[in-house]
């Protein structure tokens, strides 16, 4: 179990959410929701299909706005940052990368050039320093290629680093959007379902490569997964969703016991 | 294996003939004379219908047939298989020859063709910038301009207008047609930035309309339908020369802005800009979700490709020294779209040779006078049909990896 917590303040928190909801319309897909995560832990938000984990990524990362409550980040540069409604490349360059659901690769670009976009928004040639290419900007391009390619090889794809990426195999790709949201170096990993339709032993690999990450970078993770054995045994604390709201928290082992997610996984006992 | 597809093909070949010899019978063969009032049945035609249509046919079902084992041998060797074209533009070796040669028959062709040919060749270099210009917003953006000719107009427009009010020269509105270009690529691309696909391309075409309908019922400000007249030819430091000459003088104008734009666009797609455009164009919300600021993305592609075309239309007024709205239909977008898209999209070799095709075909199909425009749209049927990206499928940059730093 690597639940071990890293030497850090009870608080130190870098995400929290406070009773933030959310409505389309007169359908309440979030409601009240609190959630924190710890710098260098590894967090799970688990539920079952369209209790909201989803819809609950897209309000902290700017693709929808939050129709109430507030989210705070706290980047490295240790100033708390209200997130509610911040542009979607803006909570990015802030310092908290996702990765999506259903593989949103860039296709018909290469792997390499899919991890140098992670780099865009922490490098700055403008449309004359393009043009002109002088020192400065060859630099610069080359310390991307080459950091890149540096991570690349930490999720072990640097031997496709030419390869268009919709050429690459599933589990590939999926690691492919790892590094590209490592390349914006982040504080914060949003990783949306990583080990959906991976076999046991790309699961494996995939959670002994998230424990690594999170040593290496000091990133702090926070996954939707539907893979309970990944999730019992990569997560130091579990949220559980169903209906839009939080229903249970705590350790991996505390959710567990925890009759209301037994009921939400397993459906009301009829003698209950 | 072989004999058997080609059995197959004769017999869809002929099929078809049959089919279509029956389909057209009527109009082919019965001919009625309303005046003599007799009705003549001219078989034979059925004949050559029958015969055309099936070698026709055939020659369609094996060149299809071609293609579609080309693609299985590239699933089955993992890689793609380039044609020799593109091979050619990858080598060292024979691209320093080729470009060395270019130039200089560039260079030389004035002296060498009429003036006639030459005027011809400066059409297709603009078309050139513009499709250039274009492929920045549709190739690589992704962001689907239907009303492209309307920057072009605005270029035009701008050093018409300037020439004929304040006597301004070529040199001097350059600049500043290449100013209201970017203006109004702004204009345009700011109420557009959160629309994508078909929603863009209806509103990028009314834009492309307004403008033109402004142009001809703004009387006062654009005289109209009769358009601009008398057109100052670019300047020559004061120096006085003749039309022939002038041709010479702006197809050099043209030669440098080609270059120009070569270097700029083929800069711009392997650098960091270029990147961010590639990834809008794949996927929009990945994009803006990996820290690129979409709106900055999208105006600048409008606004460059802008500029292009509206630096187009101050040369074109230059060379024509003639501008009214009939210049700018949505036909020329059409045109400057099929550029970008039959010379493949993103690919700057690409849309060059589209841009050449495109405008000299016409050109030189004169011969055939009343099937021009028909063999016009068959080539560009077979184009696609049998290169659906394009003359030269757009190629990713291999970039370097410093060994030490990687190691």
């Amino acid at each position: 179990m690597a639940q071990t917590d890293t030497a850090q303040a009870p608080d130190g928190a870098v995400l929290s959410v406070h009773n933030m909801s959310m409505n389309f319309g007169g359908l309440r897909a979030l409601s009240e929701v609190d959630l924190e995560v710890r710098q260098g832990e590894v967090v799970a938000l688990i539920g079952p299909n369209g209790a909201g984990k989803t819809t609950f990524f897209n309000c902290i990362t700017g693709i929808y706005t939050p129709s109430e409550g507030d989210v705070f980040a706290y980047p490295r540069s240790g100033k708390k940052r209200r997130v509610n409604g911040m542009r979607t490349n803006l909570v990015c360059e802030l310092g908290m990368a996702r990765t999506f659901q259903n593989i949103r690769l860039f296709p018909s670009m290469t792997a390499l050039e899919n991890v140098m976009i992670g780099r865009h928004c922490r490098t700055k040639t403008g449309i004359l320093g393009a043009i002109l290419r002088g020192p400065g900007t060859r630099r610069e391009e080359q310390m991307v290629v080459d950091s890149s390619y540096e991570l690349l090889k930490k999720v072990g794809l640097e031997k496709m680093a030419n390869e268009y990426s919709r050429n690459l195999p599933y589990g590939a790709q999926r690691r492919l959007e790892i590094a590209r949201a490592l390349a914006t170096e982040p504080f914060l990993l949003l990783l949306d379902e990583p080990a959906a339709g991976m076999n046991p032993q790309e699961t494996l690999e995939l959670k002994e490569m998230v424990i690594r990450i999170r040593e290496e970078f000091k990133v702090s993770v926070l996954l939707i997964e539907h893979d309970m054995k990944m999730v019992m045994s990569l997560s130091d604390r579990i949220y559980v969703m169903e209906y839009g709201r939080v229903i249970s928290t705590g350790t991996p082992k505390e959710v567990g016991e925890d009759p209301q997610v037994i009921r939400a996984y397993l459906g009301e006992e009829s003698d209950a | 294996m072989a004999a058997e597809n080609i059995f197959a093909h004769v017999k869809r070949a002929l099929i078809a003939a049959v089919w279509l010899a029956f389909l057209t019978a009527p109009i082919m063969v019965i001919r009625v004379d309303t005046v003599e009032k007799t009705v003549t049945w001219r078989w034979m035609h059925l004949a050559y219908m029958a015969a055309g249509s099936f070698l026709l046919a055939l020659v369609w079902y094996i060149m299809l047939e071609r293609r579609d084992r080309g693609k299985a041998n590239k699933d089955a060797e993992g890689n793609v298989k380039e044609s020799a074209l593109a091979r050619g533009f990858a080598d060292p070796k024979l691209v320093k020859p080729m470009l060395a040669f270019g130039f200089v028959a560039a260079v030389a062709f004035p002296w060498i063709f009429s003036m006639y040919q030459t005027n011809i060749l400066v059409s297709a270099l603009i078309y050139v910038v513009l499709g250039l210009g274009l492929n920045i917003t549709v190739g690589l953006a992704g962001l689907l301009d239907l009303g492209y000719v309307a920057f072009y107009a605005v270029g035009a427009y701008t050093y018409a207008l300037l020439n004929h009010h304040f006597d301004l020269g070529f040199w001097t509105v350059l600049p500043m047609g290449a100013i209201m270009g970017a203006f109004f690529g702004l204009l345009l691309g700011f109420p557009v930035l959160r629309l994508r696909g078909d929603y863009l391309a209806i509103v990028t075409l009314g834009f492309g309309q307004i403008i033109r309908l402004v142009l001809e019922n703004w009387s006062d400000f654009s005289f109209g339908p009769s358009g601009i007249a008398n057109i100052d030819r670019p300047g020559l430091f004061g120096i006085p020369y003749s039309v022939e000459q002038a041709t010479t003088y702006i197809y050099y104008i043209m030669l440098g802005l080609v270059m120009l734009t070569i270097f700029v666009t083929a800069r711009l797609k392997d650098s960091r800009i270029g990147r961010a455009w590639l990834a809008l164009r794949e996927d929009e919300i990945a994009c803006q979700a990996m820290g690129i600021d979409n709106t900055r993305a999208k105006l600048m592609a409008f606004a460059l490709g802008a500029t292009l075309a509206s630096l187009m239309g101050v040369v074109f007024a230059a060379k024509t020294t003639f501008v009214n709205p009939a210049s700018f239909t949505f036909m020329e977008s059409a045109m400057i779209l099929a550029i970008v898209v039959l010379g493949g999209m993103g690919s700057v070799v690409g849309v060059i040779l589209g841009a050449f095709l495109l405008m000299l075909l016409p050109e030189y199909m004169r011969a055939f006078s009343e099937y021009r425009m028909l063999l016009f749209g068959a080539t560009m049927i077979v184009i696609m049909v049998f290169m659906p990206k394009g003359l030269v499928r757009a190629k990713r940059k291999i970039y370097k990896i410093n060994a030490e730093t990687a190691g």
